[in-house]
């Protein structure tokens, strides 16, 4: 599909949101389940038709922006969101063939440029929604995802150095005898966190925290431009899971010895760490914001310097 | 009439009579036995604070403080001459007794010097006399209405005022009302000592409330934050505020059962049961034994809802979001059994004056069994799930703590009293319907912090199941409701047979009974703390006065001594510690 790359951009993009969207149910369905009750069931096979009528109703609700609000960025705000989940996932190879962009030398550092810009969005929906819970919300997740976007790049550089590259392609093809999962255990756990971290999902969900600031950042969003927040929010979740599957577990690299089948591998791996994610939600309470920010800075950041050191020192002793 | 008015003859009156000489308290007779003592207002501040720093074994809750509006009551025989009278019930832990303290006071407009420097829950009950009464507390440190809105006008306890929206000019609410409306709920951060000039930063100034997701309820907390530390803490209720207190004024005693449910709305059948024990004090009714086994096999079901609610809620609000659903699971399973007997889920008001409504239906048991077998290993999961979680116990132990002699000087009882490692529970202390032939526990805590009012809760589960196992297998025979002039409704049975039954059943089922006048109190363990109903009856068919005593009242007020200095997300940890419900607190 490499002849294609607008069409291929397309269908990645189309699929992602769809894929976001029908998320939205199966995180529902998948808390129901473990959460002993049925979650949306009614509508449509399995209940699947329940995130069409979600989507038809937040598409119908009343675009409310606040009369106190800064008009323009709390409408921008939302869209960067959008927009930094979907140009990740430029540089995601969904298979050898279809990929955007995985090739592209930088993509590793593009990829963490880019979903390091989503924090704008929490930030600035915050700060122009002029209201305080808002604001607090959005104080935290500034915080939040500085700390953990240090060490979420400096947990990769262990496999930058294994792989000898920064192209997503490259680092999938470098684990065809060995996934990364195995020597990069602890960049791996640490990635794990950041990526919880920067997508502020339960039990990081600090910047939210339904129960302490009502809504976090997004308590003045309603309609569609919440929608986007919501889907933004899916998308990462999508976007982490699939770079967990490319940097740790081969990509599309068939496990075990198993026949090739490139896509359906990634997707299956991809959606084995979104279930992960809804899992987390379900199983975890959620630490204090001052407990998240020392373990951060105090345990995570010394140990994936740890992790660049050691890596480094035995590539060095091995050649 | 069996009834006896008991004379207060402890010595703590006799000590008073000797200590005050000059002006010697007079004892009151009153259908529950507590040492009735009307004082001087001058000789009040010296009289109470002799109570608390004075005696041996000194009187250090501060239990109750609440006033009767006397000018319409026609049984005062031998009381000094009043038109409000302000009461305040102590309570000594260490004496296990209590006092009751009156003051007389005279005119439309009254006062009374302010205890607020002898106990610190004093202010918000007296800020409840005031709006209620309108009576004044001299030295009061902010003497403003507490749960009518500060447009109100009157004082609505007082029986000049209506009771009914039927009896008063139709309300309407038009633009400019609105605003003034909404203008009064506004806050001055400095009427509440709360500054936003901090010199080099600003402190935001935050209302948590009246509708937020973690302050069950409708209850508004006013915090100054700095960054996102709490600086200072101010609690703002009675958005719940329904006047059950005036409710009980207009009803009969047998048909205000059904409001005091809703009081503690997650206790159930355990509100009936204080206010009941106060009117069979009063009829001098004994309840049979089946009876009291009965009440206490279901306040123990109840107990056990409630803490389920607390637990899965606790989790919750440290941002666990799945235990709550298994406990719901659980509570249904409980409230089938409750169902099957009375009929009804959460609010069953199904205890009646002189016993049960019915009896037990058949195959009960297998029910309460099936019960019993269920919920020990569930328990044993939430404790892994839950208690055992790292990330929880880092966000709840050490927080909010507080010692047990904080606790009694805030009126704190209950499990959040216990947590203190103080093991005080009203079962054990002076046991009711029966608690004296149970062998349970009092689980106690060591911290009393926001963790161990949660392990509390959790061991309470526990004894609730034994005891319910208790009931289960020695559930005695017999009535289940006394064979009394004044159980309502009467036992039918041998109406048909002599006249002097059917007259007295007859009038017991139409007018409803009608009580000797005097003054009665009871008291029970319940789910939050203690949850006391003080009744006066003036020899009618209902209350002349009611006063709900209930725990999360002076829970609640102690909130920004255990929250100042701690972050939001300790304060949301700290609020669901303290088990209340809304209704609990503002009646």
């Amino acid at each position: 599909m490499n002849g294609s790359p607008l069409l291929t951009a397309a269908l990645i993009l189309g699929g992602l949101v769809t894929v976001s969207a029908l998320l939205i149910w199966a995180e529902r369905r998948l808390l129901g389940l473990w959460q002993d009750r049925y979650g949306p069931n009614r509508a449509g096979l399995f209940g699947i038709g329940h995130v069409l009528a979600d989507m038809i109703k937040i598409f119908m609700k009343d675009d409310w922006i606040p009369p106190f609000a800064d008009r323009v960025v709390f409408t921008l705000a939302p869209a960067i969101v959008m927009a930094a989940g979907l140009l990740a996932f430029a540089v995601v190879p969904l298979s050898p063939q279809i990929h955007v962009a995985a090739d592209w030398n930088i993509a590793l550092l593009f990829f963490l440029a880019v979903s390091s810009l989503a924090v704008y969005s929490v930030l600035l929906g915050g700060w122009a929604s002029n209201s305080k819970y808002a604001l607090l919300g959005a104080l935290r997740a500034s915080a939040q995802t500085i700390a953990y976007e240090v060490f979420m790049g400096l947990a990769l550089m262990g496999i930058v150095a294994q792989a000898g590259t920064f192209s997503l392609t490259g680092i999938v093809e470098a684990q065809r005898d060995l996934w990364f999962i195995v020597p990069q255990l602890l960049g791996f756990m640490i990635f794990l966190v950041a990526a919880l971290a920067e997508t502020h999902r339960a039990p990081l969900d600090l910047p939210e925290a339904e129960h302490e600031l009502t809504a976090g950042f997004h308590t003045e969003y309603s309609g569609m431009k919440f929608g986007m927040f919501f889907v933004g929010e899916y998308a990462g979740v999508a976007l982490a899971s699939a770079m967990l599957t490319t940097l740790f577990f081969g990509g599309w690299l068939a496990p075990f010895g198993l026949p090739e089948a490139p896509l359906l591998w990634f997707a299956l791996k991809t959606a084995f760490f979104i279930v992960c994610f809804i899992w987390l939600r379900a199983a975890l309470p959620r630490p204090r914001y001052d407990q998240l920010m020392s373990f951060g800075w105090k345990v995570l950041l010394p140990l994936s310097l740890v992790n660049v050191a050691v890596t480094g020192a035995v590539i060095l002793w091995r050649s | 009439m069996s009834a006896v008015l008991d004379a207060p003859a402890s010595d703590i009156a006799a000590e008073l009579r000797q200590r005050f000489a000059d002006a010697a308290p007079r004892p009151q007779p009153t259908f529950d036995g507590i040492p009735t003592l009307w004082v001087e207002a001058s000789q009040l501040l010296a009289v109470l604070r002799h109570l608390k720093h004075g005696v041996v074994q000194p009187y250090l809750l501060l239990f109750d403080l609440t006033a009767i509006d006397e000018r319409v009551r026609v049984h005062r025989d031998g009381q000094p001459a009043s038109d409000f009278t302000v009461v305040y019930h102590l309570i000594s832990l260490a004496r296990n007794s209590d006092i009751r303290i009156k003051v007389a006071l005279r005119g439309p407009a009254p006062s009374l010097p302010s205890i607020t420097a002898l106990w610190r829950n004093a202010d918000w009950y007296e800020r409840e006399v005031w709006d209620l009464f309108g009576i004044r507390f001299d030295g009061h440190p902010h003497l403003v209405r507490i749960m009518m809105p500060r447009t109100w006008e009157g004082h609505p306890l007082r029986k000049d005022h209506y009771a009914r929206a039927t009896e008063a000019e139709r309300f309407g609410m038009d633009e400019a009302g609105m605003d003034r409306e909404q203008a009064a709920l506004k806050i001055d951060p400095a009427e509440w000592g709360m500054q936003t000039d901090g010199g080099d930063h600003d402190f935001m100034i935050l209302n948590l409330g009246p509708n937020h997701p973690s302050v069950h309820g409708v209850f508004r907390i006013m915090l100054q934050l700095d960054g996102e530390e709490v600086v200072e803490a101010v609690p703002d209720i009675g958005y719940h505020h329904r006047g059950a207190e005036k409710m009980g004024e207009r009803q009969s005693w047998h048909s205000y059962i059904p409001y005091t449910d809703r009081i503690d709305y997650l206790g159930g059948v355990m509100n009936n049961l204080p206010y009941l024990m106060a009117i069979e004090k009063m009829a001098g009714i004994t309840v049979p034994a089946r009876a009291q086994t009965i009440r206490v096999m279901l306040c123990e079901f109840f107990r056990i809802t409630s803490h389920l609610l607390f637990y899965g809620t606790y989790a919750q609000d440290v941002g666990s979001m799945s235990p709550v659903f298994y406990m719901f699971v659980d509570r249904q399973k409980a409230y089938d059994v409750i169902e099957a007997i009375t009929g009804f889920r959460m609010h069953p008001a199904w205890f009646r004056i002189g016993g049960v409504a019915a009896d037990l239906p058949q195959g009960w048991e297998r029910l309460v069994r099936e019960f019993l077998d269920w919920m020990p290993k569930r328990l044993r999961d939430y404790e892994k799930m839950a208690l055992k979680n790292t990330i929880l116990r880092k966000r709840s132990i050490g927080i909010g703590a507080y010692d047990a002699d904080e606790a009694i000087e805030w009126g704190v009882t209950g499990p959040n009293l216990r947590a203190t490692g103080l093991a005080w529970d009203l079962r054990k202390a002076r046991p009711y319907s029966g608690y004296e032939n149970f062998d349970f526990e009092i689980p106690t805590g060591n911290n009393g912090d926001v963790y161990d009012r949660c392990l509390v809760r959790v061991e309470e589960i526990r004894q609730s199941l034994r005891i319910i196992e208790q009931c289960l297998k020695h559930m005695p025979s017999g009535d289940y409701k006394a064979r009394h002039p004044l159980t309502t409704p009467p036992v039918k049975e041998r109406t048909m047979q002599d006249i002097d039954t059917l007259i007295h059943h007859f009038l017991g089922v139409s007018w409803g009974p009608v009580m000797p006048p005097g003054e009665t109190f009871g008291m029970v363990e319940g789910t939050k703390g203690l949850n006391g109903y003080y009744l006066v009856s003036d020899g009618g068919t209902g209350s002349y006065r009611t006063r709900i005593r209930t725990p999360s009242f002076p829970h609640l007020q102690q909130i920004p001594a255990m929250a100042r200095g701690f972050m939001v997300a300790d304060l949301i940890a700290i609020i669901a510690s303290i088990d209340f419900v809304m209704a609990d607190v503002d009646r």
